[in-house]
């Protein structure tokens, strides 16, 4: 197998041992969380543990304190974190180290290394990528400012970065999301640590870059002999890296096992539960997507749409030419359908949902608009008044449930706003409305008089889609809905739209960079690329027929969620096994 | 599949459901010790102000030409073993020298205070008059100068509680005249955006370039002196905000051009609201908490201005009573090494601005916890 750790001469080499560890916060009132609690793990040379959990379970917690970097009012409270540079050596406790004393800042970066999600904000934007890759070996002085530079070079070219020594001089923004991250496990490399600590490091890039990036961790695993500690929250990851998985919830271990057993024998109810949800949205798993009547008419038909930002030349600068961020973009959407855009981040497909709903005007190309009275408009061209009364029947969904509700409104006047606006209804009769929506979505009525803060991120969404249904509209425009949500969510909120889709005889355009998502819920998939559609047909031809090389490329690099089937970590091959 | 779950993984929230953002805001708020101390300080000084006629101990304007300059005398809290506040009086003599006239203490004659003692006559807010002031000397007749006196004999703790009137309403007043203009020309600016952006922006960025002080002065000198105090008054707060507007224009376009691009406005467009409900509805709310923070520490801005212009004689005029006009007694070289205390009317203007910079500070943290 791929993931059989190299031989070692000791038998067991654990370079880091964590014992009972427990880390608190106190809140306000002498309340005290535990954010970590209780949790013990081994880590082995040449070997990944991964640590699953949905948001708030202290994966990441548990991270921060290994490197000892949580702030206040964040705290260890208890247990034993013990590091051994070698087998024979006498460990040393990191939980018992001063954060900022010395000892701990010698271990800090040098024998454990840590690698963060975010690569557009973990690299310093007003340093080279040379130096800051430079800066570990010089601050353990393990290095002058000259052979720092060459080891710079030279670790850039290990992670394979295109001409290291152009690469060395460039600033953070020259990079992409996927080169940036690179860089960042070259500068966490550049000690040679015995540990590395992966915190989400590919959740932020695209999923052929994910791809990538997995594929480089393991192979410097290889070289390297790192024990690698790797937290994520998605399984299809856990079963292409890991060696051995511990699942967390809510500050706890509740299950723990060689990747083997997790997939294939897991015994907690949680650990089910979150295989089940991802399984569910697996590409083997049955669809859950509507029948759509042969004789269904178009509801939506957009032809050669594009969206051009006009160049603007400055004093000191001519005009660039013009780029698209849609273009050529043509489809027919018919009732009961829904149909999914997917693309990678810088596709064009969040700008050409704003496009289809008129938040963004396109500046090219006809929205045809079949009215429920069977007339025709074009979206393009319309004005206010007559956008207005199609804005009834066409609704968006949001990505992010946090910045689509208005903290300062109660839900109940933010699902009522539509319905007020439009002077369709007010008063008692409103809040009657309300209630019924909040039921519809899954919550409980009187949920109206609290404010959105008050809910949590799969509440929120639900919150959403009940003021998107206020109108009884016809077509819901989603962009990527699901994907600030944790896996057992997502299921969950896709089966609701579902099911009113059933009850509503509703339409939807289904935004998502996530394949499995989309091949759950859509009758039909636009593949797009570059602001255009490049590959447009029925879901299962576009899943497992793809005729055009990028959606092969694409479905290739999404992670299969078994163990047994690792199709991520060797490289390509043009050639290809059967 | 699970429907055991209302919402999976997610725990159970706190029962702090029902809690407004408003509520939440006073919630952060309060946590900031430094702001409110400067909050209660805040609301004790316009308190002060409001009150002067009965909180000050004598008449501002009542001065004595026998005792020009006398020094500040201390409180003492207890006598015979009794709570019997007092000071020492003062007798006038002679340097044997230099034959200059000195005050000396008088350990014999002490002056007993009291509270809400009946002293100088006075008419409050043009409305109601009276005799009786919150502490004075029990006996009429007897002067007592806490703060000492000035270069009539007034006493200096009367006019300086009488100068945080108009001190401090010309911030009131001040910030009220720039929030208008700074809300509708930073509210256009910012929701409109483009061109109307930009031509504001470079208004505002002209008078910013604009030095102060001289135009300041310029404007103030070209107030006729014949003018009443009142009218004097509103002209300078008038002046003040001219200038003071841009910065609220800036915050007020900052915060639109933040929230215009949030995902619950572009929502509320898609809800069909009009432009208007967008703005008072959904925008200007979010934006109110940070408004007030602004305001809150623009207006010592306004304090320190107002100053500067009195001190420098421009201002308001006697025998209107400011704090800037107080100091301006203390320009004189050979008075203030006579009476240091004619400067303690700046020891007012910094724990005024001071305080309004915590209260301001404690706003604007709790208004955007995660900001700048």
């Amino acid at each position: 197998m791929a993931s059989s750790p190299p031989q070692i001469d000791t038998p067991i080499d654990t370079p880091l041992e964590v014992r009972n560890l427990r880390t608190v916060f106190r809140l306000g009132g002498g309340d005290v969380l535990a954010a970590v609690d209780d949790v013990s793990f081994t880590l082995q040379r040449g070997r990944t543990l991964c640590i699953v959990g949905e948001s708030g379970s202290g994966k990441s917690m548990t991270a921060r304190s290994i490197m000892r970097i949580v702030g206040p009012p964040g705290r260890i409270a208890d247990g034993q974190i013990l590091y051994r540079a070698q087998p024979d050596r006498p460990a040393i406790d990191i939980a018992k180290l001063h954060p900022r004393g010395s000892a701990m800042r010698a271990i800090r970066g040098r024998d454990i290394a840590m690698i963060f999600q975010e690569p557009m904000t973990s690299l310093s934007p007003i340093h080279r990528i040379g130096w800051q890759i430079g800066e570990p070996l010089l601050a353990h002085g393990l290095a002058n400012r000259k052979a720092a530079h060459r080891r710079a070079i030279e670790l850039l070219r290990q992670v394979d970065i295109p001409d290291p020594e152009a690469a060395v001089d460039r600033y953070p923004f020259e990079f992409s999301g996927g080169m940036r991250q690179r860089a960042m496990i070259a500068m966490a490399l550049a000690c040679g640590p015995k540990v590395l600590i992966a915190d989400e490091p590919t959740t932020a890039l695209d999923v052929t870059t994910q791809a990538e990036v997995l594929r480089l961790i393991k192979r410097l695993q290889t070289e390297n002999g790192l024990a690698v500690l790797f937290i994520t929250h998605d399984m299809g990851v856990v079963a292409q890296i890991a060696d051995d998985v511990l699942v967390m919830y809510q500050g706890q271990v509740v299950e723990r096992g060689s990747v083997e057993t997790i997939f294939h024998a897991p015994e907690h109810p949680y650990t089910k539960r979150l295989l089940d949800s991802s399984k569910k949205l697996g590409m083997a798993a049955p669809p859950a997507r509507p029948t759509v009547a042969a004789t269904a008419r178009t509801l939506l038909q957009v032809r050669d749409v594009a969206l051009t930002y006009p160049a603007q030349a400055t004093l000191f600068r001519k005009a660039r030419p013009p780029t698209p961020a849609v273009r050529d973009v043509g489809f027919d959407l018919y009732e009961g359908e829904n149909l999914g855009i997917v693309g990678e981040s810088g596709s064009g497909k969040t700008t050409l949902g704003n496009c289809l709903i008129r938040v963004l005007t396109a500046t090219a190309g006809q929205i045809n608009y079949r009215r429920r009275d069977g007339a025709e408009v074009d979206l393009v061209t319309l004005d206010r008044p007559a956008l207005r009364l199609v804005h009834r029947d066409i609704r968006m969904v949001f990505q992010d449930p946090f910045a689509s509700l208005n903290p300062r409104m109660t839900v109940e006047q933010v699902i009522g706003e539509p319905l007020l606006v439009n002077g369709i209804m007010s008063g008692t009769a409103l809040s009657r409305r309300v209630g019924e929506l909040l039921a519809q979505v899954g919550l409980p009525r009187d949920a109206g008089q609290r404010y959105p803060h008050a809910f949590s991120g799969g509440q929120r969404q639900r919150i959403v889609i009940a003021r998107a249904l206020a109108l009884n509209p016809r077509l819901i425009i989603a962009d990527e809905p699901t994907s600030a949500l944790d896996v057992t969510l997502r299921g969950q909120i896709l089966d609701l739209l579902l099911e009113l889709q059933r009850s509503l005889g509703l339409s939807f355009v289904l935004i998502s960079h996530d394949l499995g998502v989309i091949r759950y819920f859509c009758n039909r998939i636009a593949v797009m690329y570059r602001g255009q559609i490049v590959e447009i047909g029925p879901a299962d031809d576009i899943c497992f027929r793809p005729r055009e090389a990028y959606t092969q490329a694409l479905l290739a690099a999404v992670p299969e969620a078994d163990p047994r089937r690792r199709n991520l970590l060797h490289e390509p091959q043009p050639e290809g096994p059967p | 599949m699970s429907s055991t779950v209302a919402d999976g993984a997610a725990p159970q929230r706190a029962p702090a459901a029902i809690i407004s953002e408003r509520a939440l805001f006073w919630r952060r708020f309060r946590r900031h010790k430094l702001a409110m101390a400067g909050l209660v300080v805040t609301l004790l000084l316009y308190l002060i102000a409001l009150l002067a006629e009965p909180i000050a101990p004598f008449d501002p304007d009542h001065g004595n030409a026998r005792l020009v300059y006398h020094p500040p005398q201390a409180i003492h809290w207890f006598d015979d073993g009794g709570f019997h506040p007092y000071v020492v009086a003062y007798r006038l003599a002679r340097d044997p020298a230099t034959l200059a006239a000195t005050y000396v203490p008088d350990p014999h004659r002490e002056v007993y205070l009291g509270v809400w003692v009946k002293g100088d006559p006075y008419t409050m807010w043009g409305l109601f008059s009276g005799t009786h002031h919150l502490f004075g000397p029990v006996d009429t007749r007897q002067p007592v100068f806490l703060l000492g006196a000035d270069r009539l004999g007034r006493d200096m703790l009367s006019r300086i509680v009488f100068g945080a009137r108009a001190s401090l309403s010309i911030g009131l007043v001040g910030v009220t005249f720039s929030l208008l203009l700074g809300i509708i020309f930073g509210g256009i600016s910012g929701y409109f955006g483009g061109r109307i952006d930009w031509a504001v922006q470079r208004v505002i960025e002209f008078i910013i370039s604009l030095p102060t002080i001289p135009i300041w002065l310029a404007l103030a000198a070209a107030l006729p002196k014949s003018w009443s105090p009142l009218t004097t008054y509103f002209c300078i707060t008038l002046i003040i905000s001219l200038i003071a507007w841009t910065e609220l224009a800036r915050v007020v376009r900052g915060r639109f051009l933040a929230i215009r691009s949030e995902a619950y406005v572009t929502a509320a467009w898609l809800d069909g609201c009009s432009q208007a409900r967008i703005i008072f509805r959904h925008m200007l709310p979010s934006l109110t908490s940070h408004i007030i923070a602004s305001v809150t520490l623009a207006i010592p801005m306004m304090i320190l201005a107002e100053t500067a212009l009195s001190f420098l004689g421009l201002g308001l005029q006697p025998p209107a009573i400011s704090w800037g006009a107080l100091l301006k007694e203390a320009q004189d070289v050979n008075s203030l090494a006579e009476a240091p205390w004619l400067l303690v009317p700046g020891a007012a203007v910094a724990i005024t601005v001071l305080a309004l910079n915590f209260f301001g500070d404690g706003l604007r943290d709790a208004a955007d916890p995660h900001g700048l």
